[in-house]
């Protein structure tokens, strides 16, 4: 697929391990540091966490942790999709200092379907339109504090949305 | 014997085409019953509901086509089919010197019975004739610039009501009633009706999808379907309908779909317009 | 030619709503054409909006994100008249940028 190197991903997670380290909380990919003006980059992209097949090692991909289920996470989604091409999705957090959310869709060919940034004055709050391609639990991940937090709701999908 | 046979065979040739007397269509009436049918059978859907198809039928789909259309996916199409609208034709006319208010807000009128050619013209075809008579060739009806143009033709007239006229001219009442003949009639190797869907089965599965009323299925036409990842014409569609149930489908805007769309659209009349729609 | 991206940014008392669709394909890799070949993945890889000098959302999208993808989010902040920068590149390398101002 995509041919952006290893590195910079692998960098940047030695410097969250760092931060960890040395106590910093709530680190997520929101906080890299990179140059306010610039355009969108895709030296940014995790190309490695978009090529997982499972909730797991996603999030491991993304975050470098796994998630626990609460009910401060809310996912707005379909029970029976209209046409899994295009599925609306909503997530809200009432969690506090929300750094990130990903969505993942767990039968999908790569679980991660898409992962934000929410920088500090942000809302907890994001609604997309993803592929599914077919029925399958989607899941949604909020980072906060330096924990993941996740609900998980079952879509079903009788047209695959994959051209299926 | 053979006297018999060929008698017989004249009576049925002579009653084939019946010359249709004004007295014999009367689309008054049928356009009372076919509304009292889809109202009395769905009394909880407000009149003006049935336009928008599946989701006037089913509150799960409803809802996400709800909030597809806070910014729905046909914005391009529709930015397209204003481009195309206003750029001018290579003798400097445009379409607007072709269409009544300058072909702004006027998509509820069509199809219109044309007295002079003794056909039924529906907006497409009123498309393709502005072009021609402006020295530019026809545009493909069941191709995507059709569709964009069409699509912000009908934006344009969203929230009109259906204002469809069928002049008391035999030619015109035989169109109307070939286009009711058509929608009843079975075929394809599943042998159905546009009715058997759309009259019988309103809001009921086939496969997959929910079945649109027929009253004000031709309000939202023409349609951003997620299926095709786009927008598509209305011969688009019916074209798809008769392969959908294994039949041959016609050429785009052939006499049958004309005068069947001129059919349907009269039995929306006082309907609003709800094009360009998005469909699963 | 005209941007791929369309953004409507409303102020509020005090956050701003966005919603914004952008034009692509987003093919997955999973779909095959006429031919029965596999359309390769053509699908944008980020998207940024700006607000005030400071990146106020950062959206990172894999082959699963809908055709002409829709987002919605809302951030504090921003007035009526404020310019509101999105960008986005996909995994082609390609890219646009669109500068809108905040109702």
């Amino acid at each position: 697929m995509n041919e952006f190197s290893d590195a910079p991903d692998s960098a940047r997670r030695t410097v969250l391990k760092a931060a960890v380290a040395g106590g910093l909380a709530g680190l997520g990919l929101g906080s890299f540091p990179f140059p306010a003006f610039a355009d969108a980059d895709a030296k940014d992209f995790p190309a490695d966490a978009f090529k997982q097949k499972s909730e797991a090692d996603a999030l491991k991909a993304l975050y470098g942790k796994s998630a626990e289920a609460s009910d401060k996470v809310n996912l707005d989604a379909p029970e029976i999709a209209e046409n899994g091409a295009v599925v609306p999705i909503a997530i809200t957090s009432t969690l506090p200092g929300v750094t990130g959310i990903a969505v993942l869709v767990l039968e999908n060919p790569f679980t991660l379907a898409a992962a934000y940034k929410i920088p500090e004055g942000t809302q907890a709050q994001v609604a997309s339109r993803l592929k599914m391609a077919k029925t399958s639990k989607v899941v949604a991940v909020v980072e906060s504090g330096g924990k993941l937090y996740s609900a998980t709701k079952e879509v079903k999908v009788t047209v695959g949305g994959c051209g299926g | 014997m053979l006297r018999k046979v060929l008698l017989v065979a004249a009576l049925v040739a002579a009653t084939a085409q019946p010359l249709l007397a004004a007295g014999d269509v009367d689309p008054q009436a049928d356009f009372k019953a076919f509304r009292k049918y889809f109202t009395e059978r769905f009394p909880k859907v407000p009149l003006n509901d049935f336009v928008n198809g599946p989701y006037s039928m089913d509150e799960g789909l409803r809802k996400q086509w709800q909030a597809k259309e806070e910014f729905p996916p046909y914005d391009f199409a529709l930015d397209k089919g204003k481009e195309l609208f206003a750029k001018p034709f290579k003798n400097g006319k445009t379409y607007a010197d072709c269409f009544p208010d300058k072909g702004i807000g006027i998509r509820q009128l069509y199809p219109m019975f044309d007295e002079k050619s003794g056909e039924v013209i529906t907006l497409d075809v009123a498309i393709n004739k502005c072009r021609e008579a402006n020295g530019e060739a026809a545009l493909d009806y069941l191709k995507d610039d059709m569709a964009s143009l069409t699509a912000y033709m009908a934006f344009t007239s969203r929230g009109k009501p259906f204002d469809i006229k069928i002049p008391n001219d035999p030619r015109a009442l035989a169109a109307y009633k070939k286009g009711e003949e058509y929608f009843y009639t079975r075929r394809g190797q599943f042998n159905v009706s546009c009715a058997s869907c759309h009259v019988q089965n309103p809001g009921n599965h086939i496969r997959t999808e929910v079945l649109a009323p027929a009253l004000g299925i031709m309000n939202a036409l023409p349609i951003y379907r997620s299926e095709w990842g786009g927008m598509g014409s209305t011969s688009r569609r019916l074209t798809t309908c008769n392969s959908q149930v294994r039949g041959v489908p016609l050429p785009a805007e052939a006499e049958e779909y004309r005068d069947v769309e001129y059919f349907l659209s009269y039995m929306a009349n006082g309907l609003p317009i709800s094009g360009p729609g998005a469909r699963p | 030619m005209a941007s791929t991206i369309r953004v409507r940014a409303v102020a509020g008392a005090d956050t701003t709503e966005v919603q914004s669709l952008i034009q692509h394909p987003m093919d997955s890799g999973f779909v095959k054409d006429a031919k029965g070949e596999l359309i390769p993945p053509h699908h944008i890889e980020v998207v940024q909006f700006e607000h005030g000098g400071k990146t106020v959302f950062t959206a990172l999208w894999g082959p699963a994100v809908s055709k002409d993808p829709y987002l919605k989010f809302g951030f504090k902040g921003g007035k009526k008249g404020d310019d509101l920068k999105v960008s986005w590149v996909d995994n082609k390398g390609a890219s646009d940028t669109l500068t809108a101002k905040i109702q």
